[in-house]
């Protein structure tokens, strides 16, 4: 017994110790946003002086308009929150009508779905930014640049996984709920809504959570369709375009990757339980 | 009342689709023909035979009032408008472009003469084929994917076993292993060029020149910046698979007085190799994907020779390369520092189909060692 509780407490010992070596980088990060960029290039390692450089640093990285933090916040928000919706009911509907029609076409079409996923986004970059071209032309709305291009576009990224989870997880949802509510006559708008996607809770937070750091961190594919100075930038274009024009200004730097991180940091450390228990049912799935 | 509830919802569902499906409205005129192929398939009336016709009358007429009159054609009506949502940006933005850079593949494309390329057959592909830039970045696209991949599953599967283990603090661990997954690739970048660059070097010894100015280390020090990231999202996958290892094999092994390696391989290693299918499919796509870290972090490497085989297969020698030129970027590089659309489109149309049957091999590899409960 005693030995046993032994081998416990040095594994518990390692596991503290590989904690804090996975959190060193943000220590080192947090640590740095608190100083000048002189006290940075003398003593990177060094606490710094005074907590009020934090403060400076971080007003400097909200004024500055290479970063514009709040406007590229709220566009990152937005793009995020509606893509998800968007991509969550959207899928969860093509994926119940997959699954309940028993039809060769319904098939082909899932099959269709499928192959999407295979498709890295790298095959089709240049061709989409050249057919979004094509689309304004033809219907004069402009998609680059703009909140429902990119919008749209994580929605057809997006679809390919969410309706094969989504698929996955409405097979093993009995039919007879449906004829019942069908009985009782609810229609086929009530019935997903009411029904179907209460049903589908658990795979449905697992895509947020998927889709959800996806988008938010995602930087190729803003990049390509919002473009660096877009309108609708991001947080990650954001820092990207602040590295970018304050080359080695690390005070500047570590201060944006601090405030971009922030956020993610924070709803994940209130959502924890939900955001594990996500991650891991659908991976296994 | 209620009816009228349900008509609004009706109608507001029926506006939402019809906003979503915009772009496929208005370019309505090609798409047509499809549409109505599609249309055809789908609202065929199908003769339903009802074998209890005449014996049960009473029974159909209460069935066919319940589900509707036309009940075929109404289910089929709302495949339509349920699929549409999902369909119509799929098609747009990942199909018809994917369809395009198939055959922009093989034109002259530069990005500068668009709408004027002319088709020049498979030029881009011989181009391609005997450039050593792109073989190189193969060859360093290959050994990062496999070193990767070893690293992460290997960090990912301790530290599994460990967070399962009876410690106090299990779930602090994994929520704390798990935190470099929230943070963006590029983010990351960043940070760890700083760490790199000045935190490191500033402690002295061995690190006083920076890990990632040096070729011959610079992937190592990527190595670690992606399997710290990793890791832990990595780990949860394991933690799920482990969780399902029933107790009572475990405790049977026990008694049987096998020690704990020899548990660990040949009760639990089978038990969780479906975690292990999936686990490296997903290390295998982000390492063969990786492209907003390293260019945050070296923006493609520091420079280095040409390894000697390939100066000998290409009779290219002494020339120089980027370390880190992982495939993702030499084909953005490609195509957006140097204007060759169309070899970019090819290289990622070749990158497209090594990805695919490597991984298809892959998958059909581990899938032969998983063992059913």
């Amino acid at each position: 017994m005693t030995n046993e509780r032994k081998a416990t407490f040095i594994l518990e010992i390692i596991a503290v110790l590989l904690l804090v070596a996975f959190f060193f980088p943000f220590f080192i990060v947090l640590m740095n946003a608190g100083k000048t960029s002189q006290e940075i290039i003398n003593a990177p390692m060094a606490m710094p002086s005074s907590i009020s450089q934090f403060y400076i640093n971080v007003r400097n990285i909200l004024t500055n308009p290479s970063v514009r933090y709040g406007r590229s916040f709220f566009n990152s928000l937005f793009i995020t929150t509606f893509s998800l919706i968007f991509i969550n009911i959207s899928s969860g509907m093509a994926a119940w009508v997959l699954v309940r029609t028993k039809k060769k076409y319904s098939t082909l079409i899932f099959m269709f779905f499928l192959a999407g996923m295979v498709i890295p986004f790298q095959v089709v970059m240049l061709p989409l930014v050249r057919f979004l071209e094509v689309l304004r032309s033809w219907t004069g709305i402009p998609f680059k640049d703009t909140f429902h291009g990119v919008i749209l576009a994580y929605m057809g990224f997006g679809a390919p996984l969410s309706v094969f989870m989504f698929h996955g997880f409405m097979k093993s949802i009995p039919i007879d709920i449906e004829e019942a509510a069908t009985i009782d006559g609810c229609t086929k708008i009530q019935m997903f809504f009411r029904i179907i996607l209460p049903i589908l809770k658990p795979i449905f937070v697992t895509l947020l959570v998927l889709n959800g750091l996806w988008i938010w961190n995602d930087y190729l594919l803003p990049v390509l369709i919002i473009g660096m100075n877009g309108k609708v930038r991001t947080l990650p274009l954001a820092v990207a375009n602040l590295a970018g024009s304050y080359v080695r200004q690390w005070d500047l730097i570590l201060t944006s990757v601090v405030l971009a991180a922030l956020p993610v940091i924070v709803l994940f450390l209130f959502a924890q339980k939900h955001i594990i228990k996500g991650m891991t049912s659908g991976a296994i799935k | 009342m209620k009816n009228l509830k349900s008509k609004i919802l009706n109608g507001l569902f029926k506006i939402w689709v019809f906003l979503l499906s915009i772009p496929l409205v208005l370019i309505y005129v090609p798409i047509r023909g499809i549409v109505r192929q599609f249309r055809k398939i789908v609202l065929k009336k199908h003769d339903v035979k009802h074998h209890y016709q005449g014996h049960n009358r009473t029974l159909l007429a209460l069935e066919k009032g319940a589900l509707g009159s036309n009940e075929t054609a109404q289910t089929n009506r709302n495949f339509i408008y349920f699929i549409l949502a999902a369909i119509t940006p799929y098609l747009l933005f990942v199909i018809v472009p994917f369809l395009m850079g198939i055959y922009f593949s093989f034109t002259n494309w530069t990005g500068l003469n668009t709408g004027n390329e002319i088709f020049i057959g498979f030029a881009n592909y011989k181009n391609i084929f005997s450039s050593f830039a792109f073989a190189y970045s193969f060859y360093r696209t290959a050994i990062y994917s496999v070193l990767n991949i070893i690293f992460i599953n290997l960090v990912a599967f301790l530290l599994a076993l460990l967070v399962t283990q009876k410690l106090k603090l299990t779930n602090v661990y994994r929520a704390g292993f798990f935190m470099p997954n929230l943070i963006g690739g590029l983010v990351l970048g960043y940070i760890w060029q700083f760490i790199y660059r000045n935190a490191l070097p500033s402690i002295g010894g061995i690190l006083t020149n920076s890990l990632i100015s040096n070729p011959d280390t610079a992937m190592g020090a990527l190595i670690v910046v992606i399997t710290w990231q990793y890791a832990g999202y990595i780990m949860m996958i394991y933690i799920a698979a482990l969780q399902n290892v029933p107790t009572d094999l475990i405790e049977a092994s026990k008694i049987d007085g096998a020690n704990a390696w020899q548990r660990l391989r040949t009760i639990t290693m089978p038990l969780v190799a479906q975690a292990f299918t999936i686990a490296m499919f997903l290390t295998l796509v982000t390492s063969f994907k990786q492209y907003d870290t390293v260019m945050a972090l070296t923006q493609g490497g520091p420079a280095t020779t040409l390894p000697q085989f390939l100066q000998n297969i290409f009779a290219a020698p002494n020339r120089t390369v980027e370390s880190l030129n992982l495939m993702a970027i030499n084909i953005y590089d490609s195509a957006f520092v140097r204007y060759e659309m169309g070899v970019g489109q090819a290289k990622a149309i070749i990158f497209f189909i090594i990805l695919l049957i490597i991984s298809l091999t892959q998958v059909y590899y581990n899938k032969k060692k998983e063992v059913e409960l």
